[in-house]
Formats: C-alpha cells, sequence, structure tokens
C-alpha cells in the first residue's frame, strides 16, 4: 500500500451537500483540510438540458438511481428488500447535482418530536440553535423564497420567489377553494444572478443537472470559496476503511485511486459526508481489534434507524394549457397537513410539494403506462390531451426511526474496486401507510377543487428513497446514539458525521437545508473546541 | 433500396429479421398520423435512433422479439410477426399492450423517448425543435395576491418552548 501524502489536519470522506459546507465552515482556520471524493467534478455544459435527448438520459447516465446509472465512480445499492429504491448521485456536489432544489427548513416542533407527540426522540439540540446557521447557509447556497410563509417563524428571503407560472395559480386556486395553506417554495435556485450564478432559465430539467448553473448544487456554492481558501479536493478517491490506533483514535483512510491503487492517507480528524447509506457502510467495513462490529459501533446502532421520506404522487390532468415542461420544478408548496393534529389515524405530517409539469417524454410514459394513452391510431390524440396539462403535486411524509430499518453489508454485492456494497432492509410503516394515504385523499380533493378532470397517484413512489437519514444518529447519550450533539462520535473522539445519518427524526421536509446548518453548525462546535476537541 | 431497407440490412444493432419485428412493432406502438402531420416511430429516422438506444438491452430485446415472433408463429398458422398484414399486426400489437412484461416496457420506453425528440415531432406540438440550454423557456410570473387569503388566515406552525 502506498502513502498518499503528508499526514493532512482534517480528512473529509465524500464532497457533497454536508462535506462541502464543513469543509468552508473550517478552512478559515489554515488547517490542511483534504476531501476524498470517489466521483468527479461535472461540467455543466455536458449536462442533458444541453442536448434534445435531455428527457432520455434520466434513465441512463443521469438516473438517479446508482443501480441503473452505473458509472464507474457508482457502488450499487442491494435495496430488493425495500419498497423505496435509494437515489443518490457521487461526484462533487453529491445528490445536489440531481436533487429538484427543494429547501425547507425544519420547523421548531421537528426538534422536540417526543415531547410534542410522545413518538421517536426529541434531538439534542433545537431550532433556535440552528436558526443562525440556516442564515448562513441560505446566503452561500442562495435561495429563492418569500419571507412571511404563516407555516414558519420569520424567516428572511435571499432572492423573489419563482415564478408562480400557469401551474402555480391554477394549484393555488384550488389550495384557496379548500381554504388551505400554500405558499412559493423555498428553492435553493437563483431567482436573480447570484454568487457568480446566473439566475433560472425555466430549462425544466432541474433534476438531472442544471447546465445554466442556477440550480445551487455543492459544487458551484461551497466548494469553490472553499477551494480558494485552500481545502483540496480529491476526486476519484474511494475509501474502503477508516483505520483506528491503539488509543481508539482514527489514524487515517485506506482508500482506492482512479487506477485501483490502494492507498492510505493519515489524519489528525476524519469526518464522514456520505450521506445516510456511504456512511454506515464505510463505518460497518472498518473493522478492527478494537471495533470488531465496525467503527463507532460499539452499541450496534450504526446502520439502524434508516429514514427515507415515503412519497405520494397525486397528479392532475386538467383541459387547460399548463407550464408542461417549461419552468424549474420547484413552484409552490403547502404545510396545512404538517402538524400532528389528534383527530387523524397518523402522527406527525407531511408537506406538498407542486411539481410544475413534465416533459414530452414523460408525459407519453405517464400516459401509457397507466392505460390513459393507447398503442395506434389514438396514440395521437389522447397523447394531446395530456401533454402540458398535466400538474400536480408530492406528499413528502415523515418518517419515523425504526431500529429494525437498517443498512448493513451486503456479504456478495460489491463495487468495481471489491468494497462490499450496501444493502438496504426497509419496511413501510402503518403510520406512514395511513399518512400516504391520507394525503392522497386531500391532494385530489385540492386537484378537483382546482379543476382537474382526472387524478393519477402513486404511493410511495418506488424510485423515491432521495433522502437518507438516521443511521448514525446524535444524541447525549453514548448507549442510544452514535455521535454527540455536536457531531462528534461518542466512540472515537477524533471522527466526526455530518450527513444526514445523524439526524434524529426526518420531519416531513427535503433534508438538505438542514444537514448543510448542521454541518455549519457542528464546523463552528470544532473551531471553538480547537484546542480541547478530543477531549 | 428504401431508407427502410437500408436500415434493416445495416450494420446498426439487431439481426436483420429482428430489425423487421422491431419496425413492425414500433409502427404499431405509434403509427404516423395524417391528422397530426406526424411521423410513425417506425420513420427511417427515428428507427435508427431506437436501434441505436436499444443498444444496451440487445439480450433483453432479443429473447422479447423471439417471444413475439413465435406467438405470431402459434396463432397465425406459422406466418411470423414481421410476415403478418398490418391489420394482424396492429390486432397483435393491441394484445400485447395490455400486460406490459419489462421487455415491452423498456421497449415503450425507448420508443417514446426517441420518438418525442424527433425535430418533426417536437414541432407538430408546437415546441421549438432545440434542447432547453441555453435559450430556455418563459414562464408567467402570475398572480400573486391569490396568496392573500393565506395571509389573512396567520400562522400555522407550532410554538415550542426551548
Amino acid at each position: 500500500m502506498t502513502v498518499a501524502d503528508d499526514p493532512v489536519d482534517v480528512l473529509i470522506i465524500g464532497a457533497g451537500a454536508s462535506g462541502a459546507a464543513l469543509a468552508w465552515s473550517l478552512a478559515e482556520t489554515r488547517m490542511r483540510i483534504v476531501c476524498l471524493e470517489q466521483g468527479d467534478w461535472l461540467n455543466p455544459a455536458e449536462y442533458p438540458s444541453a442536448s434534445k435527448d435531455w428527457e432520455s438520459r434520466q434513465y441512463s447516465d443521469f438516473s438517479i438511481s446508482p443501480n441503473r446509472r452505473k458509472r464507474v465512480t457508482d457502488y450499487p445499492v442491494n435495496d430488493q428488500d425495500s419498497p423505496i429504491a435509494v437515489a443518490n448521485f457521487n461526484g462533487v456536489g453529491g445528490s445536489t447535482i440531481l436533487y429538484a432544489g427543494h429547501y425547507p427548513r425544519f420547523h421548531p416542533s421537528d426538534f422536540r418530536v417526543k415531547s410534542l407527540d410522545g413518538v421517536a426522540d426529541d434531538w439534542p439540540l433545537d431550532y433556535t440553535d440552528l436558526e443562525p446557521y440556516y442564515a448562513e447557509n441560505d446566503k452561500m447556497m442562495g435561495v429563492s423564497g418569500l419571507a412571511g410563509d404563516p407555516a414558519y417563524p420569520p424567516k428572511p428571503a435571499v432572492m423573489p420567489p419563482l415564478p408562480l407560472g400557469k401551474s402555480g395559480q391554477v394549484l393555488g386556486k384550488g389550495f384557496n377553494a379548500m381554504g388551505w395553506h400554500w405558499w412559493p417554495s423555498d428553492s435553493a435556485i437563483a431567482s436573480t444572478a447570484y454568487d457568480g450564478r446566473d439566475k433560472c432559465a425555466n430549462l425544466g430539467a432541474c433534476t438531472i443537472g442544471c447546465a445554466q448553473g442556477a440550480k445551487a448544487s455543492s459544487d458551484i456554492t461551497y466548494w469553490p470559496h472553499a477551494i480558494r481558501a485552500g481545502v483540496e479536493v480529491w476526486t476519484r478517491c474511494r475509501v474502503r476503511e477508516i483505520t483506528v490506533n491503539e488509543n481508539n483514535m482514527a489514524s487515517g483512510v485506506t482508500y482506492y485511486d482512479a487506477d485501483g491503487n490502494e492507498r492510505f492517507l493519515a489524519a489528525e480528524v476524519v469526518v464522514l459526508a456520505c450521506n445516510g447509506v456511504g456512511t454506515p457502510r464505510i463505518l460497518l467495513n472498518s473493522v478492527s481489534n478494537q471495533f470488531p462490529d465496525g467503527l463507532a459501533n460499539r452499541n450496534g446502532l450504526v446502520g439502524k434507524n434508516l429514514m427515507f421520506h415515503p412519497y405520494a404522487s397525486i397528479q392532475g390532468l386538467f383541459d387547460q394549457p399548463l407550464d408542461g415542461y417549461m419552468g424549474p420544478g420547484n413552484c409552490i408548496w403547502s404545510q396545512q397537513f404538517y402538524e400532528t393534529d389528534r383527530s387523524r389515524d397518523f402522527v406527525r405530517g407531511f408537506t406538498y410539494e407542486i411539481t410544475r409539469g413534465r416533459g414530452p417524454v414523460a408525459t407519453a410514459l405517464t400516459g401509457m403506462f397507466s392505460g390513459r394513452i393507447p398503442w395506434g391510431e389514438d396514440h395521437h390524440q389522447r397523447y394531446r390531451e395530456l401533454f402540458n396539462r398535466i400538474t400536480g403535486m408530492v406528499a413528502i411524509c415523515e418518517d419515523l426511526p425504526e431500529p429494525h430499518n437498517t443498512v448493513t453489508l451486503d456479504p456478495e454485492l460489491k463495487d468495481n474496486d471489491g468494497i462490499p456494497a450496501p444493502k438496504i432492509t426497509y419496511t413501510l410503516s402503518d403510520n406512514s401507510r395511513r399518512m400516504l394515504d391520507y394525503a392522497i385523499d386531500r391532494g385530489t380533493e385540492i386537484l378537483e377543487a382546482a379543476g382537474a378532470i382526472d387524478v393519477m397517484t402513486e404511493a410511495p413512489i418506488a424510485v423515491g428513497g432521495w433522502h437518507l437519514m438516521g443511521t448514525t444518529r446524535m444524541g447525549v447519550d453514548p448507549e442510544t446514539s452514535v455521535v454527540n450533539e455536536w457531531g462528534r462520535s461518542h466512540d472515537v473522539r477524533n471522527l466526526f458525521i455530518v450527513d444526514g445519518s445523524i439526524f434524529v427524526t426526518s420531519a416531513g421536509v427535503n433534508p438538505t437545508r438542514t444537514i448543510q446548518a448542521l454541518s455549519l453548525y457542528i464546523g463552528d462546535s470544532i473551531k471553538k473546541r480547537l484546542t480541547t476537541l478530543f477531549d | 433500396m428504401s431508407n427502410r431497407e437500408t436500415l434493416l440490412a445495416s450494420d446498426l444493432p439487431f439481426s436483420e429479421p429482428q430489425r423487421e419485428i422491431l419496425w413492425g412493432l414500433v409502427g404499431s406502438i405509434i403509427p404516423a398520423s395524417k391528422d397530426y402531420d406526424t411521423p410513425g416511430a417506425d420513420d427511417p429516422l427515428i428507427f435508427k435512433d431506437i436501434l441505436v438506444t436499444a443498444r444496451p438491452y440487445t439480450d433483453m430485446f432479443a429473447s422479447g422479439l423471439e417471444d413475439i415472433d413465435q406467438q405470431a408463429i402459434r396463432n397465425h398458422d406459422g406466418v411470423g410477426f414481421a410476415a403478418l398484414s398490418a391489420n394482424n399486426r396492429h390486432a397483435m400489437a393491441q394484445q400485447l399492450s395490455r400486460s406490459l412484461n419489462a421487455f415491452l416496457r423498456t421497449l415503450v420506453s425507448i420508443t417514446v423517448q426517441c420518438y418525442y425528440r424527433d425535430d418533426r415531432v417536437m414541432q407538430a406540438l408546437g415546441m421549438e425543435p432545440r434542447p432547453p440550454f441555453p435559450e430556455g423557456f418563459t414562464v408567467e410570473e402570475g398572480d400573486w395576491t391569490l396568496l392573500d387569503p393565506v395571509r389573512r388566515r396567520g400562522k400555522l406552525y407550532r410554538e415550542v418552548d426551548v
């Protein structure tokens, strides 16, 4: 094995949403910080929306599924034992390359689930602890929105909201007819020129990489600032395991370079930022005499309590032209059913996120696979009845932590460097099932109130495992958590985790804004304790 | 030699008999339309795109096409799918469309992907035949007074004692 370089001060594994935020936060310390990323830098000029086969490529090299994408930089995931398949992307920017940029904050109540609703656990911090980091992160990423959302405590908007468009107006009227909440979505999409990025050009292709650079993927937000401040990003470096010394401290990592050569890089501090599947995978694969069941896993919690967000899709067909293939997918949201209501048959709640429209290929596939567009002569007429006339919503449901939902190492499946692949074992809870059913019923009412002539539903969305959380949860008690209240492993005092793995609960919103705020919070916690960091 | 015959005899993926079956099948899925002035999925340009796009699925397609051909031979006195009359081909395609196996779902997906990126088809739908970037599109701002009722209803979130 080759020693790659001199020991570094901070070694971050993963260049996605959280790794980028932490690297930028720590850069001011002037420590030597190296980030190892298994993927590549992406070239926005090569994103699908710059070519006419843009929609097709979401089924191949820009698929959200690593098992379908099969880039050399991907690792396979065995998700056969789960009704929801893992979605991710590996590269500088991580899954922010393909995310929609829906960018809600958690609510104050999300940090007090046990106290308020008697389920799961409270977080070891609260909304006010994170509030300044949300604000800092909002400026770094650039958030479009409208101040005054009654579903949130006051929060500033960095940029004006994205346009309502035809779809937003139709659905806004539907929500108004029901007397229910809606508001322009907070979006990590620039509605004006911002920090060297151009404003949204309404490409309609946010989830296959934004060629315009308007969507705030971390490769074009945090990373340029962090690199200018001296942080190094090493791509095509796939970490196999974190090594430990005789003092139970992390000593560095063993990884494979682009040519498959095994290398070692020593570090004073190791940080995992690999998401709720990638992080437990590395920990469980880091077996030693001191940690025979995996690193930082003395209480057996690494990989347990996996949370997705079960999604329901509720789409309406209208008899008027809507935005269709034009505009960002993000538009408006509703949190009418966000907080627990004891009159319902489930606890906690969900957010409706309006999905503005769909492209010509997606329209055809939706129609043909649901039997609404036939094969043969009638194809063309029926297609035109759907084209640019579909809009609707997804319901993103809070998933509660359950220890039997797990990430483990697959005994057979391996990536192309021979590292065991993660295996997902996940069951949809009764609470989630009831919440999904409720969301479909209320969503159907909204669409019908808005004038929909047909409604199409799916729940859970089988390919919708976008959010990977809970598998190395944070807490003050070493018996019931993997990292402490500022992200440091209870077992290994120079090992930190900053990604969605450390979530205690999932809330009913997209996690990226909270992941990044938490990462900044942990970065500040490290900076405040530099002289006593390992005590 | 016509465009179609050139395609069938080319070095594109799949054997010539497989391409004959595939050509008949995609033309039954999306036929040409005089009413909308659009080609069918069996148009030479679109069909070539389908052949190239299906290349990663060669094994799946070979097996699926063989099954369909055998089905045609069983039901039509030994006549394979490609040799069926247009009416019989379309009738059989209708039957196939009622129960999509993995091959047929993949075939539909690829057919649709290639069809709805053809310049003539995009123009017939009122779209400009171009990728979204760099020109982008215009989306109307909308009427923000629609939010007035939401503002009037007031705070929705739960206060939490810290």
